[in-house]
């Protein structure tokens, strides 16, 4: 792991000895330390059950919200404590996407895209909010699909796109980490295919993290790859390297299919 | 064994057909003895604001109880409303799936189940003294005390469906909202409001039913008089406290036009819980 | 744009106490606030009963039967408790609600499992529907029902028979849709199971749906019992009351609720009010909670 170590510097996120238990004791993650790379996409994959997403959901605290769930350990964004942060500025900073696309369904297309600021009771002018929605709209490469429906509901989107509103509504606000929870496994192919040219271009401009089942994504599209099982993360580093080469017999038997 | 099944089937229809003969029985029963204040009186009975059972000058109008019954559910709805609304959230979002949520939640199974006569005798020995000592009246009885009262007996019924309702919002749009940095008030307002609002709106039509039918401690607390309310602290009578005082001692015209009151009861109190039940299945 | 978006991050990041935030502990404090008033009433009622109502509880309290207004007053004046108890009322609704259970239980169930069977059937929705409205209609008009349908017809006079046809009205919707939530619960293939083997269509009922499903049809007769159990309205204008034990179901018998009604109305009785709203409540308290429990057990 001494690569990963000396990239310190460039880590958007540093995960310290993080391990979260649901219901005292029923450890789900055990121990995880990582360093995560700025502007790259970094994939957690791993077999079902092996705490990829409960890794994931500890960075922007979402486990908060459950009161039988303990996380232990320390995230650092940017080198400040993130359980010293409010919930509520960490999760601006950091950006979510969720595993079945969730568009508000009382909202429009347009106030989807702004719903972080609507939620938040940050009052736009109306020229500031049309310029956000446009250019996340644009990122998120739904703009001209949807830019003469912004006022109707997000229902009569396909799945793809509606997925893709919610990248947008991650990203109206800036966040620096966009973490994305399984996004394309309830999507066609071709959806997917669009989602995954999005996110390389994204990482431009954002840090993502991409927890995915599918081996073949993380490798069509990370720069740098996990492997967790049984909550432990078995290897971490460039994925180039850990799908040519895995330094671990268990990444080895899950990358030759030998488990799923 | 032959025919078993047919047999069964046949009993198992029969049983369901029991079901309908008692609520056509009913209505036509109703219907029945109402027919005498009826011919008397005509469709003037429902406007007519007279109660007056001296003989000779019998009169008899339902307007001051269908007032009444109004008057007491919908303060009752109005109270209900913060609490129940409160309440519901503390169950199904905010304190969700900890110890206190479910303390709370039997505490308020446990309002369900106290007889409605109970709720009465409480509220003329504890609430009754309290209207009094804040100087609304003087005896403490009348439409506001009884409104009270029933406010606290229909928060259950308010309560438990509002809960269901608030845990159907799917969690992930929940999350979503979460995930943007919400706080617990801006997804209560932006998200499970939004969501659930329907479901919660059709919650307090049915504690409205439940509270347009309370009889026994409406009965002990409204006052009993035989008026038009004109103040929140006016004495009056629902319809079905009307019914249980006046029963005992009816016969002839009063006690027929006792029932077209309770058909009316029965048809209001119908046409609210229908409408209610629609919404539901809507959801 | 992009600088206004920093300026607002930067300026909420630094104050941990803004203003969003202070709001959001004010509305979840509001929210446990109306939550403590809403269950308030349960503590008030409670303590109420116990603390005036304990004194009364002795085992004249279960074996006797209502004293008259003379001797409770005599016994006032002294400073006694006052004698005798509420056997008479004990009894009275022992005997309706059993009477009540005894029609509504069978044809409750047999409806229930008829709408279960069919329930997309047109004429099962319709069933469905009246079960419903029936289930909405005030328990006072209920009361009047019973006193046309038995008062007027069957016994000529006031009857327990009468008190108990209301209760049994009352409880028949609550039993239909509990025993058909119970069935709808259990597995179909259960029941395909058996009809696999050839068993006959009443024995899959009898042998295969209904111990299947027992103990949710338990807890569905009992909540329907302690929904009734405290009934006042309709039992005044059928049961009238009773000052002696009656167990004949043609004669005007008491219960526990319709002698509350007379103790209200009778100033020497204050103090068996007490008494007897309490062991009404634990009674309607205690079937609740053999239902949880029973609930519980079966979700173990």
């Amino acid at each position: 792991m001494d690569e990963i170590n000396v990239e310190i510097k460039d880590a958007v996120l540093e995960i310290k000895n993080v391990s979260v238990a649901y219901n005292k004791g029923n450890y789900a993650v055990t121990n995880v330390s990582a360093a995560i790379k700025r502007n790259r996409i970094t994939a957690i994959m791993g077999p079902s059950g092996c705490g990829k997403s409960t890794l994931l959901r500890a960075i922007n605290r979402m486990h908060d919200l459950y009161p039988n769930i303990v996380t232990e350990g320390q995230i650092l964004l940017n080198g400040a404590d993130a359980a010293k942060m409010s919930t509520m500025m960490l999760r601006r900073k950091i950006g979510m996407v969720f595993q079945r696309p969730n568009p508000f369904p009382n909202m429009s297309i347009a106030d989807n895209v702004i719903a972080g600021y609507k939620l938040n009771g940050i009052s736009l002018k109306k020229s500031e909010k049309e310029e956000i929605i446009e250019k996340s709209l644009q990122d998120v490469a739904l703009w001209k699909e949807v830019k003469d429906s912004l006022n109707q509901k997000g229902t009569f989107l396909s799945g793809g796109q509606q997925q893709r509103l919610c990248i947008a509504r991650a990203l109206a606000f800036q966040p620096e980490v966009i973490l994305l929870d399984e996004p394309t496994s309830s999507l066609d192919p071709i959806s997917t295919k669009k989602i995954e040219e999005l996110l390389i271009e994204l990482k431009e401009q954002y840090s993502i993290i991409l927890v995915t089942h599918n081996m073949s994504q993380a490798a069509r599209i990370s720069d740098y790859s996990m492997f967790m099982y049984l909550g432990e993360l078995v290897e971490y580093g460039k994925t180039k390297e850990m799908f040519i080469n895995p330094k671990d017999k268990r990444t080895d038997e899950y990358l030759t299919g030998k488990f799923s | 064994m032959l025919n078993g099944e047919k047999i069964t089937k046949t009993i198992l229809f029969l049983a369901s057909l029991s079901i309908i003969l008692i609520a056509s029985g009913m209505v036509l029963s109703l219907m029945e003895g109402t027919i005498p204040a009826f011919n008397k009186f005509g469709l003037k009975f429902i406007t007519s604001t007279d109660w007056n059972p001296t003989e000779g000058k019998e009169s008899y109008g339902a307007l001051p109880f269908i007032v009444g019954t109004v008057v007491t559910s919908v303060i009752a709805i109005i109270i209900c409303l913060p609490l129940a609304f409160s309440t519901s959230l503390f169950i199904g979002e905010i304190y969700r799936g900890k110890k206190i949520a479910s303390f709370i939640g039997t505490m308020v199974d446990m309002l369900a189940g106290i007889p409605s006569i109970v709720y009465g005798l409480w509220g003329f020995y504890v609430l009754r003294p309290w209207i009094v000592e804040m100087g609304f009246n003087d005896q403490g009885y009348g439409v506001f005390t009884a409104g009270l009262i029933l406010a606290i007996m229909v928060i259950p019924y308010a309560t438990s469906i509002s809960v269901e309702m608030i845990k159907m919002v799917q969690n992930d749009l929940k999350e979503a909202a979460y995930s943007l940095g919400a706080t617990r008030k801006d997804v209560v307002f932006n998200v499970i409001l939004p969501n659930a609002r329907s479901g919660i709106f059709t919650s307090y039509i049915l504690a409205f039913g439940r509270a347009l039918g309370e009889t026994m401690a409406v009965t002990m607390l409204i006052g009993n008089s035989n008026i038009i309310p004109k103040s929140l602290f006016d004495t009056g009578n629902t319809m079905a406290s009307l019914i249980a005082n006046q029963f005992g001692e009816a016969d002839g015209l009063k006690l027929s036009s006792l029932v077209a009151i309770a058909l009316l009861l029965f048809v209001i109190t119908g046409l609210i819980n229908g409408l209610g039940k629609m919404l539901i299945k809507k959801i | 744009m992009v600088s206004s978006i920093t300026e607002i991050k930067e300026t909420s990041n630094h104050q941990k106490w803004d203003a969003r935030f202070i709001k959001d502990k004010i509305f979840t404090g509001l929210i446990i606030l109306f939550s403590l008033i809403t269950i308030s009433p349960i503590v008030l009622i409670i303590s109420k009963l116990i603390s005036k109502g304990y004194k009364q509880i002795n085992l004249s309290f279960f074996t006797e039967t209502t004293p008259n207004t003379y001797q409770a007053m005599l016994a006032n004046e002294a400073g006694n408790t006052i004698p005798g108890g509420i056997l008479n009322g004990i009894t009275g609704t022992i005997l309706m609600v059993f009477l009540a259970s005894l029609m509504a239980i069978p044809i409750g169930v047999l409806i229930g499992i008829y709408l279960y069977e069919n329930g997309t059937k047109r004429y099962a929705k319709i069933v469905k529907d009246i079960t419903d409205i029936l289930q909405g209609v005030p328990s006072i008009v209920l009361g009047l029902i019973s006193y046309f349908w038995v008062v007027k017809f069957i016994t000529n006079g006031f009857s327990a028979l009468a008190g108990s046809f209301a209760l049994f009205i009352m409880m028949l919707p609550l039993i239909i849709r509990s025993t058909e939530e119970t069935f709808k619960m259990i597995p179909v293939s259960i029941k395909e199971a058996g009809f696999a083997l050839g068993v006959p269509y009443h024995k899959i009922i009898f042998r295969i749906l209904i111990p299947s499903g027992l103990s949710g049809l338990i807890t569905g007769i009992l909540l329907a019992t302690s929904r009734v159990i405290g009934e006042t309205a309709p039992l005044m204008l059928t049961a009238l009351g009773s000052m002696a034990v009656n167990l004949n179901i043609e004669k005007p018998t008491s219960a526990i609720p319709l002698l509350i009604w007379e103790f209200y109305n009778d100033p020497n009785m204050v103090d068996l009010i007490w008494a007897s709203s309490l062991l009404l409540m634990m009674l309607v308290l205690g079937i609740n909670l053999i239902s949880k429990m029973i609930i519980s057990k079966r979700n173990l």
